[in-house]
């Protein structure tokens, strides 16, 4: 019936041979040595996808139809070997996955077991604004002990996933996979699939971790600039750290929360517990890679295979191989891989600030490893990720050399693949006099909309489009790295106008007070909710005037990334917004109210937050 | 049916597959047959190239090429009208969504929390003195009560000196908190009460500074000002130079203050962060009465200098 079965069936068919039915009893009988040596009953707190060694989604049961029940509850998960407590759906971490289809109705029992408020937001669905389950936007919540009955029409396929929406609980665990299956047949060829869910666990509760955020901002980072590295020809050179002191910035400040308070998990497997996802030699493996991490980025590698990038948030696009991309909180991407060899291949799910790592196996065979890479060196911020473009005093101005694009103004005239720029030179972040130019790093004129207080440490005086660029870190890696330029859409975009009008909107922060906003305002000050018209094109540009990476997520849009040639836009749903950069996207109003904010969980719970009302609603509730 | 689709499109895909290791910019699917032919950015796709060199820029470009998104002429419409009601209202009542819109705020920006902090908490070797400085907040961003208090004593005479603040505080800048409220001397004797405004900031190259004015029940005016720096050796290993001063505008002999400076500390403290915030360390602090205050403890008895080595722990939750 579902797709994903005449998938495997087809798989047989191109590779005939008893594989798929060896591979489960194999399977069952690994399960049944565990229970007997002791293993516990751990596999019955993973959903069976998520379970290790599987052969596949296809094989496996998950909640599908026009009916699925799901109950929020307090359960365990056991990561390396360590159980706590965790929340979780129909008793799992990750919850199970959704696999719908295209075209489809689907009715979503949601019965909340805890005691306070749950929700679940469908990440990335296009659902009617009260079906997107934000407590105070789209509907009152999920009160304790209830049942609320989601209910809407399946209008796209691809790669999504779902989370609480209340309070904490998605960093507990509360968030899970759904695919759907598109209507047609799938342009996007594959022999064998595995959901890839990466996510951040810790011991200390949510709550604790914001606290200890709000006492002291880099409080988890021990991977700090040090005197004894100085002494060491480490790091920035003193010039540099002192032109960084006097500014109050911190180059170490990648990650707010890291793997001194992290373990980074794939389908909820610590690194030790080697998830594995099988595969058979020859196969095209599709892999669903999901970051449903509270406040890590990663950066994804499989070493000795080839990514062929097929999606993106769910949207095919044009495939694009590499070696690896960066992940921001709340992005999707599907990847297409072959190995041909008999052996294993580590999946690495790299934190971005390199405090640790997320590890699992793709392999022909259970109970196999490949060598797991170590970690690199941790990036440092550099005047760029200010927003300080220094190009612009190379006589770049505002009067644009042709065929001289921002991205590539840093790199020298023939500009390396992404990821394979040479090394930055030791000290050579150094700004010197800048040219003789005052350049302020506050100064409200370069950003009139914002509300100047306390939570804006600082306002990038010339941000730059960095949509060419790979994400921190990954400048220099020796190895070709997905950009959002390479994304082009392989469909034809749905709406081709041009914009009617156009809207910057300002990421800003504090790092020292941790308290971070939209131009310049938390959510809990009330500001004003963007406006936008029902069926309007606007011109959405949003400046990242923090020295940290915000991934930034529009509910209920599908949003289309400018760089692209009109009609083939990239379309997304969440977006990296490096710092010192800026994202330009296009995008179609659609009636109802709708939340917007950065998928940094803690930077969200301290305001980063807002909300887009569309009008008019004519009908669309319903 | 979808069987056969696939069936009939996995011969592509595998032709796909073989032909993935060159860069074409089509490996990985089976193209259907509306796939629109490749221009010229599809080729920088999968070229090296980091980006299409058109992005970003409104230009005059060859009429051969499709344009970009970036090209597209943006109108200058005006922005719609806010709505008088919230979407969900008209479904679940106003009530019932105001309630829930103040717990979304809450949870976004407005919550509130708290820190115990205790920064100095030492003895000093040999000669049996302890000292104490530390301060508790709660409250949000925008408003917060904090307590502090310091003092220090030696075991053979019990606290000689100890004070609590009850304060007020507010961000005023990025950096900088305003702070008001009382202070209450309990030692040395006659106990005094202060009324007290003061900031709290952070200067350039990671500069920590309190400075307050007191005013006492008395009349009596007095100012201190303190400042640390922190020079990590280490990941864990941190050495903090810090300095108080405090100031007297008139004397208070029956507490032995002169006017002008009256005491100065200097400490230089080298601690080791087992937990940032969980961190053991060892100091040396040097303090010395001047002007009038110095003639007033020379007049009965004390020293107006002393150096000692103190270790002690800083910790907080």
């Amino acid at each position: 019936m579902r797709i994903s079965e005449q998938t495997s069936a087809a798989a047989a068919d191109l590779f005939p041979g008893p594989m798929m039915q060896s591979d489960v009893s194999r399977r069952q009988l690994l399960r049944g040595a565990s229970v007997v040596g002791g293993g516990l009953a751990a596999a019955a707190l993973f959903p069976g996808w998520a379970q290790s060694a599987t052969p596949g989604l296809s094989t496996l049961a998950t909640l599908s139809g026009e009916d699925i029940k799901l109950t929020v509850g307090h359960g365990a998960l056991k990561v390396d070997g360590r159980e706590s407590h965790a929340v979780t759906v129909n008793g799992t971490v990750p919850a199970p996955l959704i696999r719908l289809k295209e075209g489809q109705n689907v009715r979503l029992s949601v019965t909340n077991t805890l005691d306070e408020e749950t929700s679940i937001h469908w990440h990335g669905l296009l659902v009617p604004f009260a079906m997107d389950g934000v407590p105070g936007v789209s509907f009152p919540g999920i009160p304790p002990g209830q049942t609320f009955v989601y209910e809407f029409p399946v209008r796209q396929s691809g790669t999504y996933w779902y989370h609480s929406h209340s309070g904490l609980q998605e960093p507990m665990g509360h968030f899970g996979p759904i695919v759907i299956d598109p209507a047609g047949p799938d342009p996007v060829a594959y022999d064998r699939e595995h959901v890839v869910v990466l996510s951040d666990f810790s011991l200390l509760h949510p709550h604790q971790i914001f606290r200890k955020l709000k006492q002291q901002g880099g409080i988890f980072n021990y991977q700090k600039q040090t005197i004894a590295g100085l002494l060491a020809g480490r790091d920035q050179t003193l010039q540099e750290r002192m032109e960084w002191a006097k500014m109050l910035m911190d180059p170490t400040d990648i990650s707010d929360v890291t793997g001194a308070a992290y373990k980074f998990l794939i389908n909820g497997h610590g690194p030790k517990d080697n998830w594995t996802a099988l595969f058979t030699p020859g196969e095209r493996v599709r892999l669903r890679f999901i970051n449903a991490a509270a406040q890590t980025i990663f950066n994804v590698r499989i070493p000795g295979l080839k990514l062929t990038v097929v999606a993106s948030d769910g949207q095919n696009v044009r495939p694009v191989e590499v070696d690896e991309f960066q992940i921001g909180n709340a992005e999707t991407y599907d990847v297409i891989v072959q190995p041909t060899e008999d052996r294993a291949f580590t999946i690495v799910s790299e934190a971005v600030d390199r405090s640790g790592m997320g590890r699992a196996t793709l392999a022909p065979r259970p109970g196999m490893s490949a060598e797991v890479p170590p970690l690199r060196e941790r990036p440092l911020g550099t005047m760029k990720d200010m927003g300080m473009d220094m190009s612009m005093h190379a006589g770049h101005g505002g009067a644009a050399a042709p065929g001289v694009d921002h991205a590539a103004m840093g790199h020298a005239a023939a500009a390396p693949a992404p990821g394979m720029a040479p090394p930055r030179v030791r000290g050579s972040d150094e700004m010197g006099d800048m040219g003789g130019m005052q350049m302020s790093m506050r100064d409200p004129l370069n950003a009139p909309q914002i509300k100047l207080g306390p939570g804006v440490q600082t306002i990038a005086p010339s941000p730059t489009d960095r949509t060419g660029e790979p994400g921190q870190g990954l400048e220099s890696v020796g190895h070709r790295v997905l950009v959002y330029k390479d994304l082009i859409a392989l469909e034809p975009n749905p709406d081709t106008r041009a914009p009617s009008r156009a809207m910057e909107i300002r990421l800003t922060g504090n790092m020292e007070r941790f308290t971070w906003g939209f131009d310049g305002r938390k959510f809990s000050e009330k500001p004003k909710p963007y406006a936008l018209r029902t069926g309007e094109r606007v011109r959405v540009t949003l400046v990242n005037d923090t020295m940290m990476t915000h991934p930034i997520h529009m509910h209920g849009h599908f949003f289309d990334l400018v760089h692209g040639p009109v009609g083939h836009m990239p379309r997304k749903h969440t977006v990296n917004v490096l710092p010192g950069g800026k994202v330009t996207f296009d995008v179609t109003g659609e009636a109802g109210d709708w939340a917007f904010h950065c998928h940094m969980l803690y930077h969200m719970h301290a305001g980063m937050f807002q909300v887009f009302v569309v009008r008019p609603l004519d009908g669309a509730a319903a | 049916m979808n069987r056969l689709l696939l069936l009939a499109l996995a011969p592509a895909a595998l032709a796909g597959s073989a032909m993935a290791q060159t860069p074409d910019p089509h490996a990985g699917h089976a193209m259907p047959a509306a796939q629109p032919a490749p221009d010229r950015h599809a080729g920088h796709v999968m070229a090296p190239a980091p980006a299409d060199p058109h992005a970003g820029h409104q230009m005059p470009r060859p009429a051969a090429s499709s344009p970009l998104g970036s090209d597209l002429p943006v109108g200058d419409a005006p922005p719609p009208a806010l709505p008088t009601q919230p979407a969900a209202d008209a479904l679940y009542g106003s009530a019932a969504m105001e309630r829930s819109r103040g717990v979304l705020r809450l949870e976004h920006g407005g919550g509130r929390v708290s820190q115990m902090m205790l920064n100095l908490a030492e003895a000093s070797l040999g000669s049996r003195g302890y000292q104490w400085e530390g301060e508790a907040w709660f409250g949000g961003d925008e408003h917060r009560f904090v307590l502090k208090s310091e003092g220090e004593g030696a075991r053979a005479h019990g606290v000689e000196d100890a004070e609590v603040q009850a304060l007020y505080s507010r961000p005023i800048g990025p950096y900088t908190d305003l702070q008001a409220g009382v202070r209450h001397d309990f030692e040395p004797g006659p106990s005094r009460t202060y009324a007290t405004v003061g900031l709290e900031t952070l200067f350039p190259y990671w500069f920590e500074a309190e400075g307050a004015l007191f005013l006492s029940e008395k009349g009596h005016l007095s100012a201190r000002l303190e400042g640390s720096t922190d020079y990590r050796l280490t990941q864990r290993l941190v050495l903090q130079p810090r300095a108080e001063l405090n100031f007297a505008a008139e004397s208070d002999r029956r507490r032995g203050v002169g006017s002008g400076l009256s005491d100065a500390e200097v400490g230089l403290r080298l601690r080791y962060e087992i937990r940032r915030e969980f961190a053991p360390y060892v100091g040396v602090v040097w303090s010395r009465k001047i002007g009038d205050t110095a003639d007033f403890a020379r007049a009965s008895g004390e020293d107006v200098e002393d150096t000692r080595a103190v270790v002690g722990l800083r910790a907080w939750f």
